[in-house]
């Protein structure tokens, strides 16, 4: 191997890392706040490129109509005013989706609304009205609606990979392409943003509250479901950005999603579901690893990626310790 | 004999027998059954689950595919490898999670499922990519060979109903009553005797076992293997049906098995007409009946039609109690003791050197305000939490940062602050739950169904310590059904039924009216008499002056007082402590 390819290696590792990243440090945040492990995390991810691709070809894309009934669904299960929300969004995002047709700029974001509201609605009709139920209740359900989700993308946008066109044209070096800057720049800059949030703005700390503790955070009058929709929110948002800006690196497909949500949840782990910063960073290492391992192993890549699991579990079991109540 | 009913299964070929299509979806069921049940064991008793049942049945397969298609040899050496290599895999992701919050577990099972799909496809040179490996010898037994659907559905069926006998052993045993009790509270089985990772892990691996199984009746079944029915898609469909059906009965997952075998086919021909296209849309359908159960029946079917009856026997036990364990000793010698005990948590420190000696034959009170440390200390003394300093003596045993699981056989047993009872069980299953360090049979005899005689022995002294406290009428209920006060004399049979002597009560006059109360303080002195030793913490003074023989008295992390009732209520450290009166 000489440096040239060394250093290909190493800025794909480092493209799709941060790319890991930033789904871990979504995980890791419903997680914190819900309990939920967001396995679908992977499918919204997708939902954004494609919907995008569909919009600029002309056509409404399913997701839309998913969307929509979802909404349907929360303004059901909402009383009074709290219909609003799901209502006027609902709206909202159909005129948006009927005038971004061959538009570009809207129908980017479009699709970024779209898998904002989804992701609301996904946790007001599925995971809010068994937010009692047990982890191992709510993973379940989590990996049932990502069988369903992508069921559905196969339905809506069928088994082909399309490409849509970079923000950005053209390569800074040899190797990395100005989209590849701009999914790092977009990457640190959302994990600084992260930060900042929750440590600096009184919205973030009281999602970190009501993470920690429900009733102690309910007794200082912070919602817990509403908590719980912010937290999916920015999942949301958090995937629908990453798949965008990634799509024209990497093609975008129905069940591409499901592969890197799952290194996300790998980094995920290597944090033990709690600590964002080695998440964040495991997620770089799981990039570079992948990357290193395609080189040399490439049929296998996918699934050495999972022998790093290992080490992360064997590391969080000395750390356990003690019966838990 | 109601049990070998199950063996009626196998009359469901001979009625099948003119419709060739429904024979072989009858042996589609006998092996979505069985993984079923390998999740009944993991889901329903365990509390765990597991994303890669199929990846466990591939495993098995691909393992008898190659010893028989390729090395030639007897199905039955590859039925032996695919069981040792299921087993020994499940034996690694187990080990590496049992110790790990409950979610780790089913997390890395499908991680475990994606890679091994992947290397299934990929490792062409052994397992022959996605093309697979055929012509695999059919079964045969007793030289007739089972190369028909019709004959092979008796096989399937019959280890299904063996399967089915196993594990009904295994429900209305210790192990089940264990396992049952981790699920909901893993302290409290902790505080009997259960090691809940050790336990944990053989359920796994049972749960792998049952995979492997039904793995090398589909690779026989069909004679050809491929990595398509060992995907992440078909484990979650095992999931799906287990928890549709009910996941925590047998007939439960037997219903979702059937159920969700009979759909499979219909959707697959359904779903690509209605949507014009071909491709894998069950999963849609499959996603959607979960999300529906889950929310609307978080339960699953087969409860909604048999109604809530505990899962449990019906019948009290006729046989004999476990031999009697009656507290034996000098009266007045300490039998458990505490020296400079010290926990902090972060920077509170909760208990600073604490030193407390509880003889045999006392009833000694811990008492204090709220957060002076009373359950900390009595966590520190029963291994629910390990100490930072001092030491603790059992019978003059060292037993510093021991787990409760290792505690609880050397004589010593706790109640809760709030009573731990599990509503899944009868009651008398909840007191039974405490014969478990008493009880020896382990998995092999459970399974065979040789504990019988024990598990009699074992339900006859939880009976015995129910008569005890004046529940022996509410034996057969759902311990849901008891009231609060009725819960904490459950606890104390429970204590009982274990044989511990040592006795440490947290609170067990919470919640109780005042007839309740005289009528527990009449128990526990009873049980002094007969040379119990009983340390308490409780609030109501009544309670504990007419009650104690001696009282400790902290505040604020540290013994302030000790002495008799009448010397503590005088003393001024603890008026000033309760009553906020200035100390002279």
């Amino acid at each position: 191997m000489d440096a040239t390819i060394l250093g290909l290696l190493l800025l794909d590792g480092v493209q799709n890392g941060v790319v890991y990243g930033l789904l871990a440090l979504a995980m890791v945040l419903v997680f914190a706040v819900t309990r939920v492990i967001l396995v679908p995390i992977g499918e919204l991810m997708m939902f954004a490129p494609l919907s995008f691709v569909w919009l600029q070809g002309g056509k409404l894309p399913g997701t839309l109509w998913l969307a929509l009934a979802l909404g349907a669904l929360w303004a059901l299960l909402e009383r009074g005013r709290g219909r609003g929300l799901p209502l006027a969004g609902g709206a909202g995002l159909l005129l948006l989706f009927l005038l971004a047709r061959g538009n570009p700029a809207l129908a980017y974001l479009a699709a970024l609304l779209l898998v904002v509201y989804l992701g609301v609605a996904t946790y007001r009709v599925f995971f809010q009205p068994m937010r009692e139920a047990t982890v191992l209740a709510l993973l379940i359900m989590a990996v049932g609606l990502h069988v369903a989700y992508q069921g559905l993308g196969l339905v809506f946008f069928g088994p082909e990979q399309y490409r849509p066109d970079p923000l950005l044209q053209g390569e800074a070096t040899v190797g990395l392409t100005w989209q590849g800057v701009l999914v790092l720049a977009f990457a640190l800059l959302s994990a600084a943003a992260l930060y900042l949030f929750f440590r600096r703005s009184l919205f973030g700390k009281a999602l970190l509250a009501a993470a920690e503790n429900r009733l102690g955070a309910r007794l200082c009058g912070i919602r817990p479901e509403e908590a719980g929709m912010v937290a999916f929110a920015i999942a949301g948002l958090m995937a629908a950005l990453s798949g965008l800006l990634l799509a024209p690196l990497i093609n975008a497909a129905y069940f591409m999603g499901f592969m890197l949500g799952l290194k996300a949840f790998v980094a995920a782990i290597l944090g033990g579901l709690v600590s964002y910063p080695v998440a964040f960073l495991g997620a770089v290492l799981v990039g570079l690893f992948e990357s290193f391992t395609s080189f040399y192993a490439s049929a296998y890549k996918e699934a050495l990626v999972f022998l790093l699991l290992v080490p992360a579990l064997f590391y969080q079991s000395l750390r356990a310790k003690g019966v838990e109540e | 004999m109601r049990r070998y009913l199950w063996f009626s299964l196998l009359l469901l070929p001979f009625l099948l027998s003119p419709f060739p299509f429904y024979l072989t979806l009858l042996n589609f069921f006998a092996i979505a059954a069985l993984v079923a049940l390998s999740l009944y064991v993991l889901t329903g008793l365990g509390g765990m689950t597991s994303f890669a049942q199929a990846a466990f049945m591939g495993v098995s397969a691909y393992a008898t595919a190659l010893l028989t298609a390729r090395a030639s040899l007897s199905p039955w050496a590859g039925l032996a490898l695919g069981l040792g290599l299921t087993v020994a895999f499940a034996l690694v992701l187990g080990l590496l999670t049992v110790r790990l919050k409950g979610h780790f577990l089913p997390l890395s099972t499908i991680a475990w499922q994606v890679a091994l799909y992947i290397l299934a496809g990929n490792l062409v040179g052994l397992t022959g990519g996605h093309t697979g490996l055929t012509d695999l010898p059919p079964l045969s037994l007793f030289g007739l060979p089972l190369d028909t659907p019709f004959r092979y559905a008796f096989l399937g069926l019959f280890l299904l109903a063996l399967g089915v006998l196993a594990l009904k052993n295994l429900r209305e045993s210790r192990l089940g009553r264990a396992l049952l009790a981790l699920r909901g509270d893993a302290l409290t089985a902790a505080s009997f005797g259960v090691d809940p990772a050790a336990l944990r892990l053989k359920a796994f691996l049972l749960a792998g076992g049952i995979a492997g199984l039904a793995g090398f009746l589909y690779a026989h079944f069909l004679r050809f293997v491929n990595p398509t029915p060992f995907s992440l898609e078909a484990s979650i469909k095992y999931l799906v049906m287990a928890v549709a059906g009910g996941v925590g009965t047998i007939p439960g997952v037997l219903l979702g098995a059937a159920l969700f075998t009979g759909l499979e086919d219909w959707l697959k021909d359904l779903l690509p007409l209605l949507l014009g296209r071909q491709g894998n849309y069950e999963t849609i359908a499959y996603g959607l009946v979960l999300a529906g159960i889950l929310l609307f029946a978080p339960q699953g079917l087969w409860p909604l039609l048999a109604g809530r009856r505990p899962s449990g026997r019906k019948a009290l036990p006729q046989g004999e109690p476990l031999p009697p364990r009656p507290p034996s000793g000098r009266r007045g010698e300490v039998v458990l003791e505490a020296r400079g005990l010290r926990k902090a948590f972060g920077g509170l420190i909760a208990v600073n050197g604490v030193s407390l000696a509880l003889r045999r034959g006392e009833i000694l009170a811990l008492i204090g305000p709220n957060g002076a440390g009373k359950s900390t200390t009595f966590n520190l003394l029963t291994g629910a939490l390990p100490p930072d300093g001092g030491e603790v003596f059992l019978f003059g045993k060292e037993i510093t940062g021991l787990p409760p699981h290792r505690i609880h056989p050397l004589g010593l047993g706790r109640t809760f602050q709030h009573p731990h009872v599990f509503p899944e069980m009868t009651v008398l299953e909840n007191a039974a739950l405490a014969t478990y360090a008493r009880t020896r049979a382990g998995f092999v005899r459970v399974l065979l169904g040789l504990h019988r005689k024990e598990e009699e022995r074992a339900l006859a002294t939880a009976y015995e310590a129910l008569r005890r406290v004046g529940l022996e009428g509410l034996a057969l209920e759902r311990a849901d059904r008891l009231t609060a006060g009725q819960q904490r004399l459950l606890e104390l049979a429970r204590l009982l039924a274990s044989g511990a002597e040592v006795l440490l009560l947290d609170e067990p006059g919470a919640g109780l009216r005042a007839g309740e109360k005289r009528e527990l303080a009449r128990l526990l002195l009873g049980l002094a008499r007969e040379g119990y030793s009983v340390l308490i913490v409780d609030h109501d003074m009544d309670l504990i002056m007419g009650l104690a023989d001696r009282v400790v008295v902290m505040n604020y992390g540290e013994k302030i007082a000790e002495g008799t009732p009448e010397e503590v209520q005088k003393n001024p450290l603890v008026r000033a402590a309760y009553l906020g009166e200035e100390a002279a």
